[in-house]
């Protein structure tokens, strides 16, 4: 009935309004002839569009102003910086762009409105402006694409021979994180093995190698400062996508497919705190990819710490095949991260 | 064709046209408003159609904005509409997600596809190029009705008990394809396959049909570079849907056996549910292939139209020829060309190729160019004119503003090396939103509000107008500018909640704000629907043939002009449709029928 009763108020609204907007503009009809009502409607219009641009121009630079303090710290990887540098440039070049055009763009009609005296100015072509506005964007073009390949290179490029790997599987909502143990080879793992009760990654018991690989389910990734990482990424069930914000990367985990992404991360996590001035500072992987109901909660976290910290942490920890109950107890098991959050 | 040809069956048509005259009054009323073959007729059912699902498609976004604006707060509102979806006032994750997905669906397809190119190409075609009607009314028709009974799959979806799709509006597999992975992804995702096969069925009839029309029924001497670039642009469009809609549909068909019959085309190796499926060697990623070889021809499908009607609009009211007519076509052909070939720039993050991958930077940046091109153009345009501001000219100004913005930030997003960082944040929202959201409704707007007088013999009041205009503009930008420091910040889109994340919770209040004011922009949109219907009835009636001083043909037909358009003979076509000069007796056009005078040179 409430329902019933809004809509019909809205409705009833709208009839008032359109009736007295149609009453002004038949008595407007009565009170001019069309000529001099289209004269003062251009005039209003053009000064509206004015100053549509100034409180635009204005309000352009107040958001800017109250939002800057809520972007990102400076990149945490070095592959970062040359994305924060190619973003200034492409900022740079496009800002210009924008500005010159809406300047024109409101000028000309303010300038150029109908007074009812002038006439339009023929002009219907001219290849030489063509030439000019075809070939500069394409220059400007030319170079955005020339710095942007080659950072995608750098991006995409094979990790460092002595970088670290790690394994990162996205499933239903959160992220597990497989390290390759004192061999530095991740196992063979086949999803028909997967159980969640004791082998949530489905790691083939026949090969060696897995014997010492160690699991965390608590989605939290150690990565050592100023040293290479090398990411495999996977997905037990469906898309998935590790969203790196704080290092300016990001990587589809596609299910029956590997990927990988590489980077070397130049802040830790303590000194992030400070640079920031939030003790609460932590890294975090956002899933990027639309993946079911608790998508937005499929939340991981980065710790970077110094080479000593990453050997005295990595000690403590059990390998997940071979557990001697002791070290495994303090890991916490997030199962359903979506109960996680809403409990909170 | 010859034009010899043209004349003869515009002569065969005229006595048929006639005829018709004659009988319209005994026309029956299904024939005449439902099951019409009149173009003028079924573009008006498209718009209708169309406004009633874009005001659906609105009042989604504004539950899902309420959520997003105000997650720790209820809305016994929404549980009075939603019910079990909204328990207790809170949007339910699982709906949310439908909504998203929903929004996305019907905005993209059914209001600016179906609704924009459907309406326009219907009325504009036969009219300006000077034809009786469609090539083939009957299939034309049945455009219309497939995608009126697409729209009841799609609506009846809204309503079963798992709830609509809920994978996003590009319902990427593994997620949409597993019953197991989500709720949406049961009987509603059924629906969403069969509404969207159909649409596909109703877009390729109307596609056919415009494109034919154009090539082979222009009047006599509308040769194809005098033709208006509303026409040269929905040709374009009509080519685009054609030759990609076939390719999403084959996407659709592998989507529907995997979920059905056991194929594994996009699935292998998954575990979800507690168990392993069988499913081995198939690849998620071709789905994506599919998707986007249509999905990014689509942005330009509903990009297109607009840019046609901006042209016409801001020439007919700077009272100036389009600057760089050929310039003009040339850009939509290269839009065109290069549209089909950019499709893998929404797929920089899958872990395709790097080197494929760079292919498509380069290709996807070369499409600036062009769109470069068309802004610069439109600018020299209203450069020394003598402006009008009507209601669609105000549009269209609007329209061009945004479409700079929202082209801008697409360097952004094109260029693989920023995408790694920007993929799938609020910045891809707030792009595609300005671009071929606000953009394109920008266009439509000035397209309905420019036609509507040959639509309905009136007006639309355009102290609404310009109203609707400044709450329209002033509102995108206040909600979509600020998104991309969202998006910049990494913000990923499609959310339900951010306030666990250290990272994005500081953005809470400029969430509330992008809400407050979306609701405020919804209730605007709604002055422009009830502006439409009622002057319909009550719009101060239009009194003279051609009211803006306009040159193309349909304003030489009748103003309330009758199946067959044109009374007597098709008028025949002397000169181009951008003759904003002084004609010698005191006007500031030359109508295209007017002949060429001694000595006066032809564009």
């Amino acid at each position: 009935m409430s329902v019933f009763i809004t809509v019909a108020l809205i409705v009833l609204v709208l009839m008032i309004v359109y009736q007295i907007a149609q009453a002004s503009e038949y008595a407007a009809s009565m009170r001019n002839d069309s000529k001099t009502r289209e004269q003062s409607t251009n005039q209003i219009m053009a000064w509206l569009l004015v100053g549509f641009f100034v409180m635009g121009m204005i309000g352009i630079v107040y958001c800017h102003n109250i939002l800057k303090d809520k972007l990102l710290p400076v990149s945490a990887s070095l592959q970062g910086e040359a994305y924060d540098f190619m973003f200034k440039v492409t900022i740079i070049v496009t800002g210009i762009v924008f500005f010159i055009t809406h300047v024109l763009l409101f000028w000309f009609a303010f300038k150029y409105k109908g007074t009812g005296s002038k006439s339009s100015f023929f002009f219907a072509h001219n290849n030489k402006l063509e030439l000019l506005w075809t070939t500069v964007p394409a220059i400007v073009m030319a170079i955005l694409v020339a710095i942007g390949l080659r950072n995608w290179m750098n991006v995409t490029s094979e990790a460092p021979a002595d970088a670290n790997v790690i394994e990162i599987v996205g499933k239903q909502f959160n992220w597990i994180i497989r390290y390759p143990g004192k061999d530095n080879v991740l196992g063979k793992r086949n999803y028909k093995n997967i159980n969640d009760a004791n082998n949530v990654l489905g790691l083939d018991k026949n090969d060696p190698a897995n014997a010492d690989d160690i699991i965390s389910q608590s989605g939290e990734m150690h990565l050592v400062v100023n040293k290479p990482v090398k990411l495999i990424i996977g997905s037990r069930d469906v898309i998935h996508d590790v969203g790196l914000p704080h290092f300016r990367l990001k990587m589809d985990a596609v299910p029956g497919i590997t990927t990988t992404m590489w980077f070397t991360p130049k802040v830790t996590s303590a000194q992030m705190k400070l640079n920031t001035n939030n003790p609460n500072f932590v890294y975090e992987i956002s899933c990027d990819q639309m993946c079911g109901k608790g998508h937005y909660s499929m939340r991981g976290t980065i710790i970077v710490e110094t080479q000593e910290e990453y050997d005295k942490w990595l000690a403590s920890q059990a390998a997940y095949l071979a557990p001697p109950a002791a070290a495994k107890s303090t890991e916490v098991v997030k199962t359903d991260s979506t109960k996680a959050i809403t409990m909170k | 064709m010859s034009n010899e040809a043209i004349l003869h069956e515009s002569h065969s048509h005229d006595h048929a046209g006639d005829h018709h005259a004659h009988e319209h009054h005994e026309q029956h009323f299904f024939s005449k408003y439902i099951f019409s073959q009149d173009h003028k007729m079924i573009a008006k059912q498209f718009l209708i159609t169309g406004i009633i699902w874009a005001v659906i498609g609105a009042l989604m976004s504004v539950f899902f904005r309420l959520q997003l604006g105000f997650p720790d707060k209820t809305f016994p509102i929404m549980e009075k509409l939603l019910g079990e979806w909204a328990k207790g006032g809170k949007l339910n994750p699982e709906f949310y997600y439908a909504l998203v997905t929903m929004h996305g669906t019907i905005l993209v397809f059914f209001v600016l596809t179906a609704g924009l190119s459907g309406t326009f190409a219907n009325l504009l075609i036969p009219f300006q190029i000077g034809a009786r009607d469609m090539a083939s009314p009957f299939m034309n028709m049945l455009s219309y009705w497939f995608f009126f009974v697409a729209g009841v799959f799609m609506f009846v979806s809204l309503f079963v008990q798992t709830g609509p799709a809920s994978g996003g509006w590009t319902t990427y597999p593994p997620l949409s394809a597993l019953k197991e992975a989500s709720m949406g992804s049961g009987l509603g995702m059924d629906l969403w396959l069969i509404s969207m096969s159909l649409f596909v069925v109703s877009s390729l009839l109307g596609g056919l049909n415009y494109i034919s029309t154009i090539l082979n029924m222009r009047t006599k001497g509308m040769t194809m570079t005098r033709l208006p670039l509303t026409i040269w642009a929905l040709f374009f469009t009509a080519v685009l849907g054609v030759l990609s809609f076939p390719v999403l549909f084959s996407g659709f068909v592998l989507l529907i056996f995997d979920r059905n019959f056991g194929t594994s085309f996009y699935l292998s190796e998954i575990f979800i549910g507690g168990k392993a499926l069988p499913n081995v060697g198939g690849s998620p990623i071709l789905y994506q292939h599919l998707f986007w070889f249509l999905g990014h021809p689509e942005v330009y499908i509903i990009m297109l139209p607009g840019m046609g009607i901006a042209s016409e609009i801001l020439s007919t009211n700077s009272r100036k020829p389009i600057f760089g007519y050929f310039a003009m076509i040339i850009s939509l052909v290269g839009i065109t060309v290069l549209a089909f070939v950019v499709w893998a720039h929404h797929m920089f993050v899958t872990g395709m190729s790097p080197f494929l991958g760079s292919i498509f930077v380069l290709l996807t940046l070369l499409i600036a160019v062009p769109s470069a091109v068309k802004v610069f153009n439109w600018l020299t345009t209203i450069w020394r004119g003598n402006i009008r501001f009507t209601v669609p000219m105000m549009f269209a100004l609007g329209f061009v503003s945004l479409f700079i913005s929202g082209g801008l930030t697409g360097i952004f997003l094109g260029n693989s090396a920023l995408d790694i960082h920007l993929h799938d944040t609020y910045f891809v929202v707030a792009h595609f939103h300005i671009v071929m959201g606000v953009s394109a409704f920008f266009g439509m707007f000035a397209g309905i509000y420019h036609w509507y007088p040959k639509m309905f013999g009136r007006f639309m009041n355009s102290r609404l107008g310009y109203l609707h205009f400044f709450l329209t503009i002033i509102g995108a930008y206040l909600i979509f500018w600020p998104m991309h420091y969202e998006g910049i910040a990494g913000m990923p889109r499609r959310y339900y909640d951010y306030s666990a994340w250290e990272s994005f919770k500081q953005f809470t209040s400029l969430n509330s704000f992008i809400s407050v004011v979306v609701i405020v922009v919804f209730f605007a949109q709604l002055i422009f629907v009830f502006n439409f219907f009622a002057s319909i009835f009550k719009g101060r009636k239009v009194t003279t043939q051609n009211p803006w001083g306009s040159t193309t043909l349909e304003w030489t037909t009748p103003i309330r002009p009758g199946h067959g358009n044109w009374e007597g003979d098709i008028p025949e076509v002397y000169r181009w449709p951008y003759d904003y000069k002084d004609d010698g007796n005191g006007n500031d056009f030359v109508p295209q029928t007017t002949p060429l005078k001694p000595g006066e040179e032809s564009h």
